[in-house]
């Protein structure tokens, strides 16, 4: 990738790439290669009762987690929060960006009006989501009950809607940051290829699947690995704040899980074994994406 | 005409309406900040804002002591943005300047933090932290951030851009490598540079779990830790009055430093769109 400049613009001066990289490489090597590789190391170590020594315990780490069932709920639970993040997340984003890549009046205000939610952070969203849900006093469980008649919805003691809502939460705490994206992705696809589609006969459906989608996959591929990060990791302030990985362990996402096997519970073999199975599914998820969308920057947290 | 006409205007009914679904919960949360703790209690939910803001914002501010919050949280979102963006500056110039042994083996190995975030290496980063006697400073809040994959790449992108004749004017001219990046190349980067600001601003002002395990003092506490820690005082009945009034607070930096490079971050962003 670094290959495509044939020659030096600055001839002469041997050391100075050196010293323009090194702080770079220097942040890179401390505090990430090194505590990397750390958790690799640690995830094939136990810490002895109590905490005093480590013994090597091969792959055990790795067979007690993937035989675990709670391990299994946690990364189902978290499957279904990113997949939900994730689909339904891009589907109303998208929505929203193509409706405002038109020529409309007060293109400006919209833009500001959609895209400002994107300083949120998902601390703040999870206590503003806490509290449209809060149990018999929240506006949400005021309209289910008015419209149900009666119906008393208490997220904080059912499993699935306590999912469900912190899905919710998360997703809109992402919609901002998709629609500057594909606005920014609609805007770049040339005119002359929607206006040929209907030219030809294509009705604005059979142009979107046929041509818009398509063009835009650079941009959704890259969407979907960043509201991935987002949903596997960011979103820990969130789950900290509304549901502490509860009711029983209906939230208690893979983040979440880890956070508390490393630091709650001290267990460092099995903290490091999770660190590593994340790293790999990451790895692999950026792999993709950057194969789709090569030679783009990445905004990626 | 008649027909264009009409279907702008129920554009626009369609995308007001969005405008106000996607904004109600923060409206909601604003209403209940200038409630009374009983007002907030109502139910049905009320609606109709009260006068209270100001005692609510004021009482959140002393419970946790914003103010010095305010401080630290400002110092290092805004401190690592800024190095992070000095940094891929820096390296962006070089992978695009110059030719040097090894720079195949180290390009890939700056592109690596994508696949590095911070869960994959987070006890050892944090055995490491307290190994430096780093626990309650800003060091431990700033350093592990400071790697940027976005930025490197953000930059090398537009560096490559850059025609060829203006690093051969300015060395014709007699300019060293260092005064044409800091003089021509650093200033047409700006809006890159703006773009990148207020995403690092943003994710740094944002963060949770690493300040959650790095700091224990009230006086190096971050904003998110804030939020959480007047939820935490009254677990059985929360004062959402309360509550609101400080998370909106907490909210306005990151909404402030969004709307003042609004412009350059929408255009950072289409601009690497086009490739």
């Amino acid at each position: 990738m670094a290959d495509n400049i044939e020659e030096e613009r600055f001839p002469g001066h041997p050391l100075l790439p050196y010293i323009l990289i090194l702080p770079s490489v220097a942040v890179i090597v401390v505090f990430l290669v090194v505590p990397f590789l750390q958790s690799v190391i640690g995830s094939f170590f136990r810490s002895t009762a109590f905490g005093t020594k480590t013994v090597y315990v091969g792959l055990d780490n790795y067979t007690r987690l993937l035989t675990a069932s709670d391990y299994h709920n946690s990364a189902i639970a978290t499957l279904l929060f990113a997949g939900f993040v994730m689909v339904v997340g891009l589907a109303v984003s998208l929505a929203i960006a193509h409706l405002l890549n038109q020529k409309i009046r007060g293109l400006g205000f919209y833009q500001v009006a959609f895209i400002w939610t994107y300083a949120i952070s998902p601390a703040a969203a999870g206590a503003i989501w806490a509290l449209m849900f809060a149990p018999s006093t929240g506006i949400v469980p005021f309209i289910v009950a008015a419209l149900s008649g009666g119906y008393l919805l208490n997220w904080m003691t059912n499993g699935p809607l306590a999912l469900l809502v912190v899905s919710i939460a998360a997703t809109w705490n992402m919609l901002g940051y998709n629609i500057v994206f594909f606005l920014a992705g609609l805007q770049n696809i040339p005119e002359e290829f929607i206006d040929s589609a209907r030219v030809d006969g294509a009705g604005p459906w059979r142009t979107f699947w046929d041509i818009t989608f398509p063009m835009l996959s650079p941009t959704t591929t890259f969407l979907l690995f960043v509201n991935m990060i987002y949903a596997f990791f960011q979103v820990f302030g969130l789950i900290d704040i509304m549901t502490h990985g509860g009711p029983g362990d209906a939230t208690n996402i893979l983040i979440y899980k880890l956070y508390r096997d490393a630091f709650l519970y001290l267990d460092s073999g099995a903290a490091s074994a999770q660190s590593i199975i994340v790293f790999v599914v990451i790895s692999m998820a950026a792999v993709v994406q950057l194969r789709f969308a090569t030679r783009r920057a990445i905004y990626a947290r | 005409m008649a027909s264009r006409l009409w279907k702008e205007g129920a554009s626009h009914v369609v995308l007001i309406t969005l405008v106000l679904i996607i904004t109600f919960p923060v409206i909601y949360a604003l209403i209940v900040s200038t409630l009374t703790y009983q007002q907030a209690y109502e139910f049905p939910p009320r609606l109709i804002p009260g006068t209270e803001l100001w005692p609510n914002v004021l009482e959140a501010w002393e419970r946790i002591n914003m103010g010095r919050v305010f401080f630290v949280t400002g110092v290092v979102s805004a401190g690592t943005a800024v190095v992070k963006i000095v940094l891929s500056l820096m390296a962006a110039f070089a992978y695009t300047h110059f030719k040097f042994r090894g720079r195949a083996l180290l390009f890939p190995l700056t592109m690596i933090t994508q696949m590095l975030p911070l869960p994959v290496r987070i006890l050892p980063t944090f055995e490491m932290m307290a190994s430096f006697h780093w626990i309650n400073t800003y060091s431990a809040l700033t350093f592990p951030f400071f790697a940027s994959t976005t930025g490197i790449l953000l930059f090398r992108q537009f560096y490559m851009t850059v025609p060829r004749d203006l690093s051969d004017a300015a060395r014709v001219d007699g300019a060293g490598p260092l005064r044409y990046f800091i003089q021509i190349l650093i200033p047409l980067s700006r809006t890159n540079i703006a773009a990148l600001f207020v995403i690092e601003f943003i994710f740094m002002w944002s963060q949770y779990l690493w300040p959650l395990i790095v700091t224990t003092t009230a006086d190096m506490r971050m904003m998110q830790i804030g939020i959480k820690m007047l939820i935490a005082t009254d677990q059985i009945a929360p004062a959402w009055n309360v509550i609101m009034a400080g998370t909106i607070v907490a909210m306005l930096p990151p909404l402030l430093v969004l709307m003042l490079f609004r412009k350059s971050f929408a255009e950072g962003i289409a601009m690497q769109s086009q490739k």
